[in-house]
């Protein structure tokens, strides 16, 4: 690339890792249902229960955690010890997914939400902090499962109510990602933060539409920042629009000038096979952070892919504003990944 | 590299916001009203011919008279649903048939016992107790106050004429 001028801030939204940060390992954890999809030959580890062997969903869900990042360990032959910090979130109230997992794996703690945007917004930190050298190694990681999600955000999940084509299906499972200077892996190049937007979709069973602007003024700002357009990437992501968002997105870039029709996908819509009955398509931190550190590390390890973008989205509601009438602020943050040593 | 057709602020979104619900509202997936309806039709009327069956089953073979039969018909109704609902059935009918399985009595012990299962990992008196109410809650709220509204009218008017 020649994009490597020797600065680290290059505009207010967007930063630049002039270090040799790479992603040098990355693993995930997942539930049933996922295992049944398209990408389940590349996950690390499938647990064919929902409680993942725990007494409550809310354990399961430290348990995919725990999976994910003591499979990355042991991918990268280091133990706990060497990993200076964890980055890590979920969409639980107080994240209490990140914290008690982070007691039980003893590392330093940066707890982070940005809903389904947080596996960017930590994999994003995370090379920050090694870029400017705070850390020799971090650990980014987040987590969702769809039980404790619908009871958090919905209904119980044994209710019977109606959900609308529109609605988005939580993915159970949990992604880590290791970054640390040189070695193997792809290199993490570039990352924008996003703003949120809210353009005052209020129905919380329609979060594609609200998401897909926030996506496209990150991705946006990405492109006019580091001079990037679609064709610098094979493959542009965003965490989970699904069925609904994917192309609203695709018409708001067009708008601007920008024709991501050859190299766009979103990762609510790979990680599922259309037959599995999922609605729209995931949603959830874990479903960007499943498909990025499986996927999308795998080709761009194996040269397949050579430069990938992946904008994670998330919807910043609440029960609380959604039933105080208040629409749904939204936001996405982006990482630019490069192959190749 | 750089192939910026059109110069804008970076990231300022300049669509307003009912122009931009405008435009997403043409992506929304349809939703068949038709079929739903045809849906909620067939489940619903079913679940009311169980009911009907059963009602009839209590008046030929156990001796109740069609007034006193109601009791123990939807207390089977109940009964049959909450089993299905912990049985992770309930959930799936409810997604098919829409209207049709929330209407009849089994839509609401759904509700109550969803919410019981749903929360028993917290405790049986803060978790099942506190939350069992958590969706049926506002049918008896406004079932009782509507109840008491129509009564006060039929009162009235029974008063007077």
């Amino acid at each position: 690339m020649s994009n490597n001028q020797p600065v680290k801030r290059v505009n207010r939204q967007t930063w630049h890792f002039d270090q040799n940060v790479r992603l040098q390992s990355s693993a995930v954890a997942v539930g049933p249902k996922e295992g049944e999809g398209p990408l389940a030959h590349l996950f690390d580890k499938i647990h064919d229960d929902m409680y993942a062997g725990q007494q409550t969903w809310e354990d399961a869900e430290r348990q995919l955690m725990e999976d994910a990042v003591n499979t990355l360990l042991q991918k990268a032959g280091i133990t706990g010890k060497d990993v200076d910090i964890i980055l890590a979130g979920d969409l639980l109230n107080q994240n209490i997914t990140t914290n008690f997992t982070a007691e039980k794996l003893a590392m330093p703690l940066l707890g982070m939400y940005g809903a389904c945007s947080t596996s960017m917004l930590t994999l994003a930190n995370a090379a920050a902090l090694v870029n400017a050298g705070y850390a020799n190694r971090a650990i980014a990681a987040c987590s969702s499962h769809n039980a404790t999600a619908e009871r958090q955000y919905r209904y119980p999940t044994e209710y019977g109510g109606q959900k609308p084509p529109s609605a988005q299906w939580t993915v159970t499972g949990a992604g880590a990602g290791l970054v640390g200077i040189g070695g193997n892996g792809p290199r993490i190049t570039y990352a924008t933060m996003g703003k949120v937007v809210d353009m005052g979709i209020k129905d919380p069973f329609d979060m594609g539409t609200a998401m897909a602007p926030a996506a496209a003024s990150t991705i946006q700002t990405h492109f006019q920042d580091t001079g990037r357009s679609p064709e610098t990437y094979d493959l542009i992501v965003t965490g989970d629009l699904a069925a609904v968002g994917y192309p609203i997105l695709k018409e708001l870039m067009l708008a601007e000038g920008y024709d991501m029709d050859q190299v766009y996908n979103d990762c609510g819509l790979m990680i599922y096979s259309p037959d599995q009955d999922v609605f729209a398509g995931g949603s959830g931190c874990a479903s960007s952070a499943v498909v990025t550190y499986s996927y999308i590390i795998d080709q761009l390890n194996r040269g397949l892919l050579k430069n990938v973008l992946v904008c994670a989205t998330g919807a910043l509601l609440s029960p609380v504003s959604t039933q105080q009438g208040n629409s749904i602020p939204c936001i996405a943050h982006a990482v630019a990944l490069e192959g190749g040593s | 590299m750089a192939t910026k057709t059109k110069s804008k602020n970076p990231g300022s979104m300049q669509m307003t916001k009912q122009l931009y619900q405008q435009q997403a509202s043409k992506f929304q997936p349809k939703r068949n009203v038709l079929l739903n309806s045809f849906r909620a039709f067939w489940v619903g009327g079913t679940i009311c011919l169980l009911g009907q069956a059963i009602q009839n089953m209590y008046i030929t073979f156990f001796g109740f008279t069609e007034k006193t039969a109601s009791n123990p018909t939807v207390a089977t109704l109940i009964f049959l649903s909450v089993l299905l609902t912990g049985l992770g059935v309930y959930d799936n009918i409810g997604q098919y048939a829409g209207a049709g399985s929330a209407v009849p009595v089994t839509g609401f012990a759904n509700s109550i016992a969803s919410a019981a299962i749903e929360h028993r990992s917290e405790g049986y008196v803060l978790g099942v107790g506190g939350n069992m109410f958590k969706l049926a809650g506002s049918v008896i709220v406004f079932g009782v106050v509507a109840a008491f509204i129509a009564g006060i009218i039929k009162s009235l008017i029974n008063m007077f004429f």
